[in-house]
């Protein structure tokens, strides 16, 4: 049966792995061309590369990491930030990323998804959402979590899968950085609305949260996380095995 | 050497970078001579059927790999290249492949439990249901990832499945032409032994 994925995510800014807590104060952890070498030698099933850079050079800078990773990870990449146009999914794609994650993009220009899709098939592009509670009801957020859209979480996502997108990641903004579990609340009510893969996002703290996650909602497909993998609070190896000893299929 | 044969679908990059890390030649051509002189031929694709059926038909690259199948050089057809090489896919509609093997290529959809994911996308387990070359590096149960809406089905020469629900087909092969529904260059270490045991066999 299909295993469910252990995803980390490295943050690039000019070339190099940085992690937001709560989106604010960027720190920077190592090269991520070692970095992803490291968790592909260590069982992560999957690599996202989010470019957070703002200028051009940062995104040659970008682009040139992503080649060299892609020469030496032999897993799949997922690619996102300053994601525009379809030539931005090309400028990716051909620096050899598996699927391409668009945010803000899809949010600025709501014809983005399709054309991709209809270009690249609908497993290559991922809807990423930043979400959080706004008077009690999810709200999507834009520009790197700095924008209330005022638009609602769930029908926005039901409709970038309409429109193509193969895969969600739900990135809750109420538990990044906490540390203090993934927002099931928020993943079981996408999960509901779409039979895509979900990927979850904010909030690992410890091996607990991840078990949580897949016993609460099963029908999530992976568990994203970043400053816990970087910091070496939890090793993948060892996060795994416990999954596996907890019922949860996972590729060992 | 390799010859990656580009017919303008897809992304070639990580499938021409795993084989330098395994240490084997490869170039990615759309030129006959090229082809003709390789050791062996990777064919590549991802997409939809038809449209990558008219491509290799229209540029005539179709024929070439057909015809240097039937002179027993060494291919493989990896994902969509893997549908390629049977009779016909009902992907939307019904169009013919290079028929270099005998099967079908049909919809998960439909085959499987209704509230299982189509495409059928992640690390799945290899089943091996024939002895191979490809899998000497390999041991049951092995984990390889894919990325698929259709399967090859009605085909005596499936070489390993993968359970989803049911047995889905994962890798074909007779003879000197082979074929993996999986990625292997985006299964680690697993993909990159099958790509080994490819570059290693002799004719």
């Amino acid at each position: 049966m299909i295993t469910k994925r252990i995803i980390p995510c490295l943050d690039v800014r000019d070339g190099k792995v940085v992690k937001g807590v709560n989106f604010e104060k960027l720190r920077e952890v190592a090269s991520p061309v070692d970095l992803a070498k490291f968790y592909s030698d260590n069982g992560a099933d999957e690599l996202v590369f989010y470019d957070i850079t703002a200028s051009a050079e940062g995104r040659k800078l970008f682009t040139d990491v992503l080649r060299e990773v892609a020469q030496n990870v032999f897993i799949p990449l997922t690619v996102g930030g300053g994601i525009r146009s379809t030539a931005d999914f090309e400028r990716v794609l051909s620096c050899g990323a598996d699927k391409v994650s668009v945010n803000s993009g899809a949010i600025a220009n709501p014809t983005l998804i399709g054309e991709a899709a209809k270009k690249y098939g609908d497993q290559c592009v991922v809807i990423s959402a930043d979400i959080k509670r706004v008077n009690g009801k999810f709200h999507v957020f834009a520009k790197g979590g700095r924008e209330d859209t005022g638009m609602d979480a769930i029908p926005w996502i039901v409709r970038c899968v309409s429109e193509g997108a193969g895969e969600v990641v739900v990135n809750s903004m109420d538990t990044d950085g906490v540390k203090n579990g993934f927002d099931i609340e928020l993943l079981q009510a996408v999960c509901e609305a779409v039979d895509v893969p979900v990927i979850a996002s904010g909030g690992a703290g410890k091996k607990e949260h991840f078990i949580e996650l897949f016993k609460k909602v099963p029908t999530v497909d992976a568990g994203l996380a970043a400053s816990v993998f970087h910091f070496g609070e939890i090793a993948i190896p060892d996060l795994k095995k416990t999954l596996s000893q907890n019922g949860i299929t996972m590729r060992i | 050497m390799i010859a990656i044969v580009d017919y303008g679908v897809g992304n070639l990059f990580s499938l021409c970078s795993s084989f330098k890390k395994i240490g084997a030649e490869a170039v990615i051509t759309s030129q006959k001579s090229v082809i003709e002189n390789a050791d062996k031929i990777i064919l590549p694709g991802v997409g939809a059927f038809e449209d990558a059926a008219k491509k290799l038909r229209e540029s005539g690259l179709g024929e070439l790999v057909k015809e240097q199948a039937q002179k027993g050089k060494y291919m493989m057809g990896i994902c969509l290249g893997m549908q390629l090489l049977l009779d016909k896919s009902f992907e939307y509609g019904e169009h013919d492949g290079l028929g270099l093997i005998h099967g079908n290529v049909t919809p998960i959809k439909g085959y499987v439990r209704s509230d299982l994911k189509v495409p059928h996308i992640g690390w799945n387990g290899l089943h091996f249901t024939k002895e191979n070359f490809l899998f000497k590096y390999l041991k049951e149960g092995d984990h390889a990832y894919f990325v698929h809406s259709y399967h090859a089905t009605d085909c005596q020469d499936v070489l390993a499945t993968t359970e989803y629900d049911k047995a889905l087909t994962a890798a074909i092969g007779k003879e000197n032409v082979l074929g993996c529904q999986f990625h292997p260059e985006k299964s680690g270490d697993v993909g990159l032994n099958i790509l080994r045991a490819f570059v290693e066999e002799k004719d």
